[in-house]
């Protein structure tokens, strides 16, 4: 089936059969492997990515229930000009904070607190993102440092769209 | 999975057409049942049918002593909708305990209430709020609706536009939720009306039902004085891996207190 889709700012035409997954098709067709599969059961959230701004499993949508849509990967965070090498703020404060350690679930967590921004804004408390990253698992870290670097990382977001507001 | 075609009608008629002519057919809107299903082989359709481009099955509406809800709306949006929060705000919350946020940005009241898992939480709901179903085809009152697990008044290829919840006086939802999925393992709805008092329980038996003893009960006197000792028959409820009937019966016990002193 033809879906039009526009992924990380690109725009793409493409024939997809219907029983494609989004992340097979990201995964699979696009070779964007930053956007992982931890489960079988729509619980892990490894596979988050946004559609249209708003967090969703990729692997719980087809690919052609996204067309028309705008899907935004871990790929397509960070500024992509020529030459310069910056991450996006909320995955720099995943650096910073040490918000993983073997990295599987990072991609999906970073999505989640992105999400977390999109609805609660910058200023946000540990319970509160506790609380938000419940479709989110990770195996390694106990999950601290990663509620402290969605903290930061909102912050930083916060800051940044107040030194760049006519951007 | 294996492949099936698809298809995105503009409206209910051409739905219920791409229904009728697509074989195995299935309805699909936010996924979150279907697409796990059909992953496990337990559905294995030969045509979907997406409800997501058909106006005006989502939104709010609030007419009369009647809340309206679109079939196609996420539980996202119901969790945060200004008119449910003032009409019903025990339905906003109730929305807000589904899942975690990802899947209430996709799954949808309609797509809930046509699958009628044990274990949801609308249906309690509907139940409790003396809904009525509207489909393309007519209406169902909640008391006939619910039919037992996984299964409806809804005809084969009938659609679900939306569900009309009737303003209570008062309303609360006490869940014990399952820590993994956050489906309830047992869920208890309270809602006080002038007429009296519902009492809708979900996740303990092998459907939703209504809780008689406990609405006589808090019709006479709407206190946890009142149903204080009431307890269900553990024979009526479901024993799984996650909890044993008993256990299931004095949580609901539990839950009903919790819900009245919420209300
Ligand atoms: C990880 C996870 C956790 C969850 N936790 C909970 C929870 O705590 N509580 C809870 O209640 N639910 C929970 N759910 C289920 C969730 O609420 C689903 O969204 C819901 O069960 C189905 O809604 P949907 O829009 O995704 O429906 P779909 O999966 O698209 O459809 C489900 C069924 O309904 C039919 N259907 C859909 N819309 C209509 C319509 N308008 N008319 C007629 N038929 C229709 C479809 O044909 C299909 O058979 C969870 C799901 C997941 C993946
Ligand atoms: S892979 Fe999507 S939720 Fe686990
Ligand atoms: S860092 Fe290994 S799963 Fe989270």
């Amino acid at each position: 089936m033809q879906t039009r889709l526009t992924i990380n700012g690109q725009e793409h035409a493409l024939e997809v059969a219907p029983a494609t997954l989004l992340v097979e098709l990201l995964r699979d067709t696009l070779g964007l492997t930053g956007t992982h599969i931890g489960c079988d059961t729509s619980q892990c959230g490894a596979c988050n990515v946004l559609i249209d701004g708003v967090a969703v499993k990729s692997c719980t949508l087809l690919a052609v229930q996204a067309d028309g849509k705008a899907v935004t990967t871990i790929e397509g965070l960070a500024p992509t000009d020529a030459g310069v090498e910056e991450l996006h703020p909320m995955q720099a404060a995943f650096r910073e904070h040490h918000g993983l350690q073997c990295g599987f679930c990072t991609p999906g967590m970073v999505m989640a607190g992105l999400e977390i921004v999109r609805r609660r804004g910058h200023d946000l408390d540990a319970a509160t993102i506790a609380h938000d990253l419940e479709g989110n698992l990770c195996r390694c870290t106990g999950y601290v440092n990663i509620i402290k670097a969605i903290e930061a990382g909102a912050k930083a977001m916060g800051s940044k769209a107040g030194a760049t507001t006519n951007a | 999975m294996r492949d099936f075609d698809y298809a995105r009608p503009a409206s209910l008629a051409d739905a219920a057409a791409a229904f009728a002519g697509g074989g195995e057919a299935a309805f699909i809107a936010g996924g979150h049942t279907l697409l796990p299903a059909i992953k496990s082989r337990l559905r294995m359709p030969d045509t979907l049918v997406d409800l997501a481009a058909i106006p005006g099955l989502a939104g709010v509406a609030l007419e009369g002593d009647t809340l309206w809800i679109g079939a196609m709306t996420t539980h996202a949006s119901v969790s945060t909708d200004a008119t449910v929060t003032s009409a019903i705000p025990a339905l906003a919350r109730l929305a807000a305990g589904i899942g975690d946020q990802q899947v209430r940005n996709r799954g949808t009241l309609g797509g809930v209430i046509a699958n009628n898992d044990p274990a949801a939480d609308y249906p309690s709901a509907v139940l409790a709020l003396d809904a009525v179903v509207e489909t393309d085809r007519g209406t169902h009152s909640a008391d006939d609706y619910f039919q037992g697990m996984f299964s409806t008044a809804l005809e084969d290829g009938e659609i679900i536009r939306r569900v009309g919840f009737k303003v209570p006086l008062a309303a609360a939802y006490a869940k014990f939720r399952h820590p993994a999925s956050r489906y309830a393992i047992v869920g208890v709805f309270v809602a006080r009306y002038a007429s009296g008092v519902r009492v809708a329980v979900t996740g303990a038996g092998p459907g939703v039902f209504r809780w008689a003893e406990a609405e006589a009960a808090l019709t006479a006197s709407f206190t946890a004085a009142a149903v204080a000792g009431l307890s269900l028959d553990p024979a009526d409820l479901n024993t799984d891996i996650h909890a044993g009937a008993e256990y299931r019966a004095h949580i609901a016990s539990v839950m009903l207190a919790k819900a009245i002193s919420e209300a």
